[in-house]
């Protein structure tokens, strides 16, 4: 709502990390496997006089609706059903929103926004209300100070830096991805009490340290995938916080996601930096499938404006490992993607 | 908000002799009902600063729903919105929204009902207490909003207070102006006869007392530990006699003074206290809340029960984002001794409260 001061901070921001992140980085995996996917046309249907902005963000819950996080002239988070018809607006103008950044779902379908304008988790029950949240809003009084993108020194268990992303392992402990400012993952319990970090406020490009770490998620066994995008890598962690393993031939890992069942697969973006710089379409833009050891299976999509590729592509829900849900920040939109796997060309899958 | 906890962290740190008294304080049971108000879906508490309850038992919340919107491509900062005062009913059923638009409604800090069942509603940003009626007509304003915001905020050195703003003479004043241009205040009381005591707050470091039509009377206080000065007067409240007890939090203290400003005493050893109210009826009791920062829920949050003397009966609660726990406590009502309303910067939600006997 700070409108005044908002384009003095954020866009700053933006140039300068913008300048940083600019640069497209070209995956060292090659030769990997296209997987052939269609989008499905007209996917999400909205009401006459209701837009998405920026997808930022986007999960389904266990009935398969849909929400999306979107930063339109105010942040909104809207609910559609599985067939994409648009069921409702989920905490409209609560004092949580502000610049959306990632929505999730848990596995009793209580709704998570993240929001980097005002530095919340906030938590909703699957009735829409808000249940818990986490970190502390600058006060408005000291907004404009606290809000600068100096670093959060030290970081404090309970503030929150422009926090991107939140996962949850099988007992309900939370995982946040913090984010901007601080350099960090932070585990929580369940009721929200800090447990444990692992980065800090400083950013760094050694095993543990985070630059920008921007999505986050957690497998059936607890282990935690972050996406470490500045660092051009994913870091892979015990339950504990424990380091276990980094995967650095990836590009950018934008936003990770794993999808459940039996068998889970792991999903990363190499997403086109913003700004489109020459030669960014050539190098980044897609998504890889994984197993969660790191083994690459496969990659689709590519970056580009029209239907059906992919323009920075900000989250991805993969409850179903064949149903790929995208939101992205450049096109203002959500793509369902159907993947055909089996029609992959089976050649060496590379890890 | 942060910078008063800060002082107040750092005062925990020095007075380990006070955790060692609270040590053997008896502890209240109590239950808590966490969800007591129902809302109509596309209205969400923000931060809950004020909760109160009027002689029906409605219930009535002053809470920050937004940041306040600067307008832009105007000549001068000026600031809009960012709160709302919402209405139940003592069956937490929503009744309406109060002073929708208010040119006041900023930074939400406290709301009071007063006897006749009057609103009062401290704003921390606009630096103004609004009274409404009981039908939320506006009956009587104290202070003035800023024209317009100095942005970015001036540097807390260079204000003499914590993280100010400009007001319309510019840098703030460390010790108190003996007129009506608070500093962010923080909270409202009132005596038998009507008299109206303005705990004035973050930026300046005084009590502004006025007549019951609003008419400045004196103000007493500046910034400092001694007797009758204050660092943050984050609380008031008045007992029936007409004494005005001062949450003191930055110095860890409620300081008690007659209706004139005269100094009598000071409660120490119930943490640093952030809100405060008193129960009505013949036999009164104080309730004070040792509020957690926002920062750390790890530590504090207790709330006390004392006599008027300052005798310690009980306490209940910790910091915490369950049930039965505290986040940064801004706001207790108690019009009943056993039943309290409590409202929670930290959790965004009001608290309805029963205490037990023990």
């Amino acid at each position: 709502m700070n409108r005044w001061w908002a384009p003095c901070l954020i866009i700053p921001v933006l140039l300068f990390g913008g300048s940083a992140f600019a640069q497209a980085t070209k995956a060292k995996a090659q030769n990997v496997p296209e997987i052939p996917y269609e989008s499905v046309p007209n996917f999400l249907k909205f009401p006459p006089g209701l837009y998405l902005g920026e997808a930022m963000g986007v999960a389904t819950n266990s009935k398969g609706h849909i929400f999306v996080y979107t930063r339109s002239a105010n942040t909104r988070l809207f609910e559609f059903d599985q067939n994409g018809k648009y069921v409702r607006e989920i905490g409209e103008g609560n004092y949580g929103f502000e610049f959306a950044h990632s929505v999730r779902v848990d596995s009793e379908d209580n709704i998570w926004a993240v929001d980097e304008g005002t530095n919340m988790v906030l938590k909703f029950n699957p009735a829409g209300r808000i249940v818990m949240v986490l970190g502390h809003r600058p006060d408005a009084v000291v907004g404009v100070i606290a809000q600068s993108p100096a670093p959060n020194v030290p970081a404090e268990k309970y503030i929150l830096g422009r926090p991107t992303d939140v996962a949850w392992d099988a007992q309900g402990n939370i995982f946040v991805s913090d984010g901007y400012i601080n350099h960090r993952v932070v585990k929580y319990d369940k009721n929200g009490r800090f447990l444990k970090q692992i980065g800090s406020e400083k950013p760094g490009s050694e095993p543990n340290q985070f630059n920008t770490p921007h999505g986050i998620a957690v497998d059936a066994q607890g282990n935690v995938y972050v996406s470490d995008r500045a660092n051009h890598r994913m870091q892979v962690f015990d339950n504990n916080l424990g380091p276990k393993a980094i995967y650095d031939n990836i590009g950018d890992s934008w936003t990770v996601c794993i999808s459940p069942g039996p068998h889970q697969y792991l999903f990363t973006s190499n997403s086109n930096p913003n700004g489109n710089p020459p030669g960014s379409w050539d190098i980044s833009g897609e998504i890889y499938k994984m197993e969660l050891d790191g083994t690459i299976l496969g990659r689709f999509g590519h970056a580009s404006k029209e239907f059906g590729g992919f323009q920075v592509v900000h989250m991805m829900d993969c409850r179903n490992p064949n149903e790929i849900i995208v939101a992205e920040i450049e096109s203002w939109r959500v793509q369902k993607l159907i993947l055909k796997p089996q029609a992959a060309k089976v050649s060496a899958s590379v890890k | 908000m942060r910078h008063n906890l800060q002082v107040i962290l750092a005062a925990a740190l020095l007075s380990g002799i006070s955790a060692i008294a609270q040590s053997s304080v008896p502890e209240i049971s109590f239950d808590s009902t966490a969800d007591p108000l129902k809302f109509p879906t596309n209205i969400h508490l923000g931060e809950v600063a004020g909760v109160a309850t009027n002689s029906r038992g409605d219930i009535f919340v002053y809470t920050r729903t937004g940041h306040p919107t600067i307008s832009i491509g105007t000549a001068r900062p000026l600031a809009h919105g960012g709160s709302r005062l919402f209405q139940f009913d003592k069956t937490g059923k929503f009744v309406r929204e109060i002073g929708q638009d208010s040119y006041g409604f900023l930074v939400a800090q406290q709301v009071r009902i007063d006897s006749q069942d009057n609103i009062w509603v401290v704003d921390q940003m606009s630096s103004m207490v609004i009274k409404f009626d009981p039908n939320g007509q506006v009956q009587l304003l104290l202070g003035r909003k800023s024209e317009s915001e100095r942005l970015p905020a001036p540097p807390q050195a260079a204000t003499g207070g914590p993280a100010g703003r400009g007001g319309r003479g510019g840098a703030l004043p460390g010790a108190g102006q003996q007129s009506d241009v608070f500093q962010r205040p923080t909270d409202v009381a009132w005596d038998a006869a009507g008299n109206i005591y303005v705990a004035d707050g973050y930026g300046n470091s005084r009590i502004a007392k006025f007549d019951k039509n609003g008419k400045f009377v004196k103000s007493w206080g500046s910034r400092g530990s001694e007797n009758g000065q204050f660092n943050i007067a984050h609380g008031i409240a008045v007992d029936a006699q007409g004494n005005v007890y001062v949450a003191d939090s930055g110095n860890k203290r409620i300081q008690v003074f007659d209706g004139d400003g005269k100094f009598k005493t000071q409660i120490l050893n119930v943490g640093a206290p952030a809100a405060i109210c008193i129960t009505p009826g013949p036999r009164q009791y104080i309730y004070s809340s040792n509020s957690n920062p926002p920062e750390n829920i790890d530590a504090d949050g207790e709330i006390y029960k004392m006599e008027l003397s300052g005798k310690v009966v009980g306490k209940f609660g910790k910091a915490g984002k369950l049930p039965k726990e505290f986040g940064t406590v801004n706001a207790i009502s108690c019009r009943s001794e056993s039943e309290l309303m409590v409202g929670e910067i930290g959790n965004w939600r009001v608290q309805k409260l029963t205490l037990h006997s023990n």
